[in-house]
């Protein structure tokens, strides 16, 4: 039982060996089995990564460990053996001594997993208090040193402060800081960065990694981005639909993948592949004049007065940017580099403070009224989060007929029809019309709201981060779409994303954002192959995936390392 | 801080000279007034010599025009003179004032009872593992919001006065007196706090921060109390900032069922002898207590939730 694949490294016992563990959730519409007789082991001061899509169990196996399942969740059999204990079977009180001491967690959402109404300090201090090692008089000054170990700047100051006054890397460190505080033998962190951009993301993983090197410590990384697990891990455990399909060291499943789910995996993860050339470009050239033109683009936001002359915050400085016809336009930045909000502005959602926005060599820049809806008319959106995009009380037909209804486009039956039309061309049967979003996965939901978004035949749509709610696989599917949609009906997209690997994928002309400001453009190819910029490159340089060996052989262009 | 503060004063004069005009509307539009009110009360219709009525009206000045009478009444209501009670000829001020302490002494006794009763019903219905227990514990609020105050009035007389002779069924007589009106306030009131606590109680209970907690290795009691109850209480602490006007409300009721002194039962009677200064009075004072309250319970938010000060810088932190 302990060695299985082990290639000569330490062959002694696991850390945490999970045998047969199957967990169930009881839900209205009856028993969900979440997860079927999983076996996983993890072996000290190793990290091995738990990889699946939404839905697979990852989540739940991670959660079942130290037996904080929701209150529907059960386990039904098998053991997860951790030193001596039976996790499994042991006694609350018991668990609660393992819990925090011997096994820490990185939970998945920094900004909600902190409490809001402690302090920072309060939080991790917490920890050393519930397990004996400080006292009240020690604990506050042992948390500073815990959270400067975790890597929070300033610690002493950020001690004092309250969960919203950090950033969210900052509040992952904190959560880092609280995992670590008891020296745990292992620590499992779910999904510990999805919520951050990928600069914070590597800088934070490095770290974890760092930490737990430094001590010895296991790790349990569940993630959905092979990325990162290719990058972190030294074994994988593959998961689909509750079930373990894969399990080994990273390196052999990177180059031989024996499970076919692995390997469409493996190929739909846009971090390992390279640009497809899906999206052709399209033939009017660049002579003509472009649909959207926007000119030393400023807006500015009035922050709060904390001394005695008001401040402003630049978030838009000076952009200009391009988009023709039936092209795709990329904003690519971090969070706060003001992409949306050029978006937005474009949109006339929102006022600029300088500059001029041309659509279709009319001046926009301050639309209103009746010239404002003329706009929307031409120029429409596609969200980011399908899950709260889409009005859960409306059916789907009424969703996508809401805008032939705003602008008052037909009579009933040929705005069904177009419904249907337009169902047909995002791939969804037509059968949806009647069904509510809720029924829908996400990657349904968001070909609703691209179907939503063509009703009209705009000349324009932005695509706020459309994909980066999805899973992998779907996201592929969902790029695919966009780009056959555009090939059909000339459309130009707007296309936001802090994803550079997606970026790739579809955009034909690339403009990387930095506080405000357009850093460097270019086409895509010459972007990756040639940043001139050195934030590009740090960019770049953080997409996950980087230390992969060689990629899956299903794909179809090989390509080497990005960095 | 001392913006927000002016801010919510400035609030408070709206709603208070609102609430006087608003009351001094619609007794104006009731038929009748203070003085025939009285005179038909006090003897036979036929007796009363008209010429009187006309000079007694004249006295109390209702027998201007709405408008003129508004803007005196008003002013003088600014400067804190209410005039002169129509039925007693005492000072309406001085009529409340005299009323005041047994009506704080009930609502008080009664809001610290809704409070702690109402409270631990939901601290301990959403702590409880026993889920019929929960269940018996989270039927009770429906219950006591929804039977009538007198009615549990009379049901406590009843049991704990007439029965068993623990507390004396009515009177203003010492604590004990207290005990019965107290909680028969208390049992509508608490039920809502109960309700809401219990609610955003099981909601805070759901929150990510709480699965870290019980990861640290916490127990669930330092779970509840430590990190779910002080998140869970704010949405309570805004019931409670509605449910002293309900309070003050209830006191009519209860002071009636229990024959106590206080403001409750001089409302009922000012009512009755159509006593517009006196009613004016009350109308007034009680927006006084409910505005004073809830102005306290806004300046307690921050000391709760950090984040609350800083709610209106949040657009600009978004962009």
């Amino acid at each position: 039982m302990t060695d299985e694949r082990e290639n000569g490294e330490d062959v002694t016992t696991p850390l945490l060996e999970i045998r047969g563990l199957s967990v169930s959730y009881r839900t209205r519409g009856g028993t969900v089995e979440a997860v079927r007789g999983v076996d996983l082991d993890v072996w000290p001061g190793q990290v091995t990564a738990v990889v699946g899509e939404s839905g697979s169990g990852k989540s739940t196996i991670a959660h079942a460990i130290t037996r904080l399942l929701p209150a529907n969740g059960r386990i039904d059999a098998g053991t997860v053996r951790f030193g001596r204990h039976d996790l499994a079977t042991l006694s609350e009180a018991e668990l609660r001594t393992v819990r925090g001491a011997r096994i820490g967690l990185v939970p998945q959402d920094p900004t909600v997993s902190l409490n809001p109404v402690k302090r920072i300090g309060d939080q991790v201090a917490e920890v050393l208090r519930i397990h004996g090692l400080a006292t009240r008089r020690s604990a506050p000054a042992e948390a500073v040193a815990v959270l400067d170990r975790a890597g929070l700047p300033d610690a002493a100051v950020r001690a004092r402060q309250y969960p919203h006054e950090l950033s969210g890397g900052m509040r992952q460190r904190a959560l880092i800081a609280i995992a670590i505080a008891g020296r745990p033998e292992l620590i499992i962190a779910d999904e510990p960065t999805s919520a951050l951009d990928v600069t914070v993301q590597r800088v934070i993983l490095d770290h974890l990694q760092r930490l737990t090197e430094e001590s010895g410590t296991a790790v349990l990384l569940v993630t959905h981005d092979l990325g990162v697990a290719a990058d972190r891990a030294q074994r994988l455990v593959v998961m689909s639909q509750g079930k373990v399909v894969e399990a080994g060291p990273t390196r052999d499943i990177l180059a031989d993948p024996q499970d076919d789910y692995t390997r469409h995996l493996l190929a739909s993860a846009p971090s390992l592949t390279t640009a497809r050339p899906r999206t052709p470009v399209s033939s009017p050239e660049a002579q003509t004049a472009p649909l959207l033109e926007v000119r030393n683009l400023v807006k500015e936001f009035r922050l709060p007065r904390t001394g005695e002359r008001p401040r402003t915050l630049r978030a838009v400085d000076d952009v200009s940017l391009a988009l023709h016809r039936g092209r795709t336009l990329a904003l690519v930045g971090e969070s706060g580099s003001g992409k949306s909000t050029t978006a937005r502005l474009v949109l006339r959602l929102a006022d600029a403070t300088a500059g001029q926005i041309l659509f279709d060599g009319t001046d926009v820049t301050t639309a209103k009224g009746i010239r404002a809806r003329q706009l929307r008319r031409r120029a429409q959106l596609v969200y980011q989060n399908p899950y709260a995009s889409l009005d859960p009380r409306c059916s789907i037909g009424e969703v996508i007929t809401e805008p032939l209804r705003a602008f008052k486009v037909g009579d009933r039956a040929s705005r069904l029809a177009r419904a249907r039309e337009l169902l047909d061309r995002v791939a969804l049967p037509s059968a949806a019309l009647e069904r509510r979003p809720a029924e829908l996965s996400g990657g349904q939901r968001q070909r609703v709201a691209i179907a939503r978004a063509l009703a009209l035949s705009p000349d324009l749509v932005v695509c706020d981060e459309p994909v980066s709610a999805l899973d992998v696989s779907v996201q592929a599917q969902v790029l695919d779409l966009l780009a056959e949609l555009q090939a059909d009906t000339g459309v130009a997209y707007l296309f936001i994303s802090h994803d550079l690997a997606v970026v790739r994928q579809i955009a034909h002309h690339v403009a990387v954002m930095r506080a405000g400001r357009v850093v460097e453009t270019g086409p895509p190819e010459e972007l990756f192959s040639r940043p001139r910029h050195e934030y590009t490159r740090e960019l770049l340089a953080a997409i996950p995936g980087g230390r992969v060996p060689s990629p899956a052989p299903e794909t179809t262009t090989s390509r080497g390392p990005v960095s | 801080m001392r913006r927000y503060v002016i801010k919510r004063l400035a609030q408070a004069v709206g709603v208070l000279w609102a609430a006087y005009t608003v009351s001094f509307l619609v007794l104006d539009y009731l038929p009748g007034d203070p003085v025939t009110a009285m005179a038909g009360a006090g003897m036979d219709s036929g007796q009363v010599d008209p010429k009187q009525i006309a000079a007694l009206r004249h006295e109390y000045g209702f027998d201007k025009p709405v408008v003129v009478q508004y803007a005196e009444y008003l002013g003088r209501a600014a400067r804190g003179d209410f005039g002169d009670a129509v039925s007693t000829g005492r000072p309406v001020t001085s009529t409340l004032a005299d009323a005041l302490p047994q009506t704080l002494q009930l609502t008080g006794a009664a809001l610290l009872l809704a409070v702690v009763l109402g409270g631990g019903l939901a601290v301990l219905a959403t702590y409880t593992a026993q889920r019929w227990l929960r269940q018996l514990l989270l039927s009770l609020p429906p219950l006591g919001v929804s039977v009538p105050t007198f009615w549990v009035g009379l049901l406590l007389v009843e049991t704990f006065s007439f029965r068993l002779h623990w507390f004396p069924a009515f009177g203003n007589d010492g604590p004990k007196g207290l005990v019965l009106p107290a909680l028969t306030l208390a049992v509508p009131t608490g039920a809502q706090v109960a309700q809401v606590l219990a609610k955003s109680l099981l909601t805070a209970l759901d929150q990510a921060y709480v699965e870290t907690a019980r990861a640290k290795g916490a127990d669930r009691w330092r779970v509840h109390l430590r990190h779910a109850l002080r998140n869970a209480s704010l949405p309570a602490l805004t019931v409670v900032g509605l449910l002293v006007g309900q309070l003050i409300a209830g006191s009519v009721v209860v002071e009636t069922v229990f024959s106590r002194d206080g403001l409750g039962r001089v409302t009922a009677a000012a009512v009755t002898a159509q006593d517009i200064p006196l009613v004016q009075g009350v109308v007034v004072f009680g927006a006084l207590i409910f505005v004073t309250t809830n102005l306290v319970i806004d300046l307690v938010y921050p000391l709760l939730d950090p984040r609350v000060v800083v709610a209106s810088d949040r657009r600009a932190a978004l962009a």
